[in-house]
């Protein structure tokens, strides 16, 4: 291989700022897609498991159609074809009037994609606290609401944080794909310094060490968190 | 008639043994590994027309192609043995780091040749020389880089010409929004669906462009060249053995006149003459034996 390496040229400016840019977005747009996936998630993965049949066929429908279809398709469907369907007038302002149009559309397709992977997780907690503890709690009386408020949710929650912590690393990876709309986050930051620099190993490898970073620093936190929402006497805990 | 022959026969031994002398002079280096190989590795691009693209059976055609089948062609005759030829598409993103580790030993497309990237690769004499300009709507009201104040343009990522574009924006002091795209496809659909109001990349990619869109009467090319591109064949960096038989192949081509057959084959129906610079730089590289 006769490549000439620089290492220095990632400590340059512009090309640290990029970075760091890169990093930024990176953050802006996984967070804020986690805080949607989270709340569209836990609402689909409870209409999931609710009694009421259309309730649960809806959100089954939103699962499969959300999860079936390829992350990069459905950033490519929300940011093209999307203001194609709606009034002209609106589809006119998502393309040119919307602040940020690149991130804003990364941010809904990243989160709804991770929210029916999200509800995926619930429902699964839901089913294992089991029919048991259900069927008790209607035997002492509790409406519908107050079973899931008071008995199944607060069991599943506690048993679904080690799983949502591989969804929460997944959307930091998954959120590179918003470089195909032109997003600029950290790995369309490094495609740009090796294209301004031709110091493409060395680019690609500072991505790969930062996305590392991240995801130890993530899982660090997850740890805490499960170690605070154990349930003693079930799997896992001590 | 029998010394004739003879000395047919002699030249012809002369010649084998010529070659099979060459072959073992140039077993180090990138000739030697095509040679062990049995097989040449070209980096083709997708959808750069007419230079490098996939036909309707998805296999790579285009005028950088045919220049490349020439160069093949030399290099087979130069080792002594039929080569097999394998196929590795690229893009502007990846083909600079394939041709540095290896992968690929020759590079098909519409690279421009520029200072910083010899750092890593090399290239074959120009084939081609465009530059960047800007395309829109005809009714955009945008005819050169200066209308672009307050308005919207999609550059690919990775271009020569993003930079050529960003350049000129900056020493005008113009406030444009740009979108980065990540190719050429991605850009026209950006102008087609009225996201943006220009894309930018080199001009003769952009009559490719029109020519493919559905409504080609609503788009036109316009303004100065705002960058000089220099196209030209890639290879890999300190292989002057090989470098040398790639421009034995294309002088060949340039004495002989044969390069404005195989340009009127790809251009011809673009209705793209040869500019007088393209000539020049031809006739200047039509170098003698």
């Amino acid at each position: 291989m006769d490549y000439n390496w620089n290492w220095g040229v990632l400590f340059e400016e512009p090309y640290l700022g990029w970075l760091v840019m890169g990093v930024q977005w990176t953050f802006a747009v996984a967070i804020a897609a986690w805080a949607l996936a989270l709340v569209v998630g836990i609402l689909v993965g409870v209409g999931r498991t609710l009694p009421s049949r259309p309730i649960a066929l809806v959100c089954t429908a939103y699962v499969e159609l959300f999860r079936n279809v390829p992350l990069l398709l459905q950033m490519f469907l929300w940011y093209f074809v999307m203001p194609e369907l709606v009034p002209d007038d609106m589809g006119r302002w998502i393309k040119r009037d919307m602040p940020n149009p690149e991130y804003v559309t990364a941010v809904i397709a990243l989160g709804l994609y991770t929210a029916s992977r999200v509800a995926e997780q619930v429902r699964a907690g839901i089913e294992s606290v089991g029919t048991g503890l259900t069927n008790a709690a209607y035997a002492n009386g509790f409406s519908v609401a107050q079973t899931y408020r008071y008995v199944l949710l607060p069991i599943s929650f506690r048993l679904i944080v080690p799983p949502m912590t591989s969804e929460f690393l997944t959307i930091f990876k998954n959120s590179s794909l918003a470089l195909t709309i032109g997003l600029l986050e950290l790995t369309a930051q490094s495609q740009q310094i090796a294209e301004y620099t031709f110091n493409g190993f060395e680019a690609y490898t500072a991505a790969t060490v930062i996305y590392v970073c991240i995801a130890l620093v993530a899982t660090l936190v997850m740890q805490v968190a499960e170690r605070y929402t154990r349930i003693p006497g079930y799997m896992g805990s001590k | 008639m029998k010394k004739l022959s003879i000395l047919m026969a002699g030249a012809a031994a002369m010649a084998v043994l010529g070659t099979t002398a060459l072959a073992q002079d140039i077993t180090s280096g990138r000739l030697g590994a095509i040679a062990e190989r049995g097989s040449i590795v070209l980096g083709h691009r997708e959808s750069s027309v007419p230079f490098a693209y996939l036909d309707e059976n998805q296999n790579p055609v285009g005028y950088s192609i045919d220049l490349c089948m020439a160069v093949v062609a030399a290099v087979e005759e130069t080792l002594g043995k039929d080569l097999e030829v394998q196929f590795v598409p690229v893009t502007p993103q990846t083909r600079i780091a394939l041709m540095a580790n290896g992968t690929i030993d020759l590079e098909c497309g519409s690279t421009t040749n520029n200072l910083t990237r010899q750092e890593q690769v090399e290239y074959l004499p120009v084939t081609f020389i465009t530059g960047t300009k800007i395309l829109t709507r005809k009714d955009s009201g945008i005819a050169s880089v200066d209308d672009l104040d307050g308005k919207t343009i999609a550059l690919a990522q990775g271009t020569t010409n993003e930079r050529a574009i960003k350049a000129a924006v900056e020493e005008r002091g113009l406030d444009v929004r740009i979108l980065p795209v990540k190719d050429h496809a991605e850009g026209m659909l950006t102008l087609e669906t009225d996201r943006v109001d220009a894309y930018s990349t080199d001009h003769i990619l952009l009559h490719g462009l029109i020519q493919k869109s559905r409504t080609p009467d609503d788009f036109a090319v316009v303004g100065d060249f705002l960058s000089y591109d220099p196209y030209a064949l890639m290879i890999p960096r300190n292989e002057s053995d090989f470098e040398l038989v790639g421009k034995r192949a294309l002088a060949a081509l340039f004495r002989s006149g044969e390069i404005g057959e195989i340009y009127e084959r790809w251009f011809g129906p673009m209705g793209v003459e040869q500019s007088d610079l393209l000539q020049a730089s031809f006739q200047l590289n039509a170098l003698p034996e």
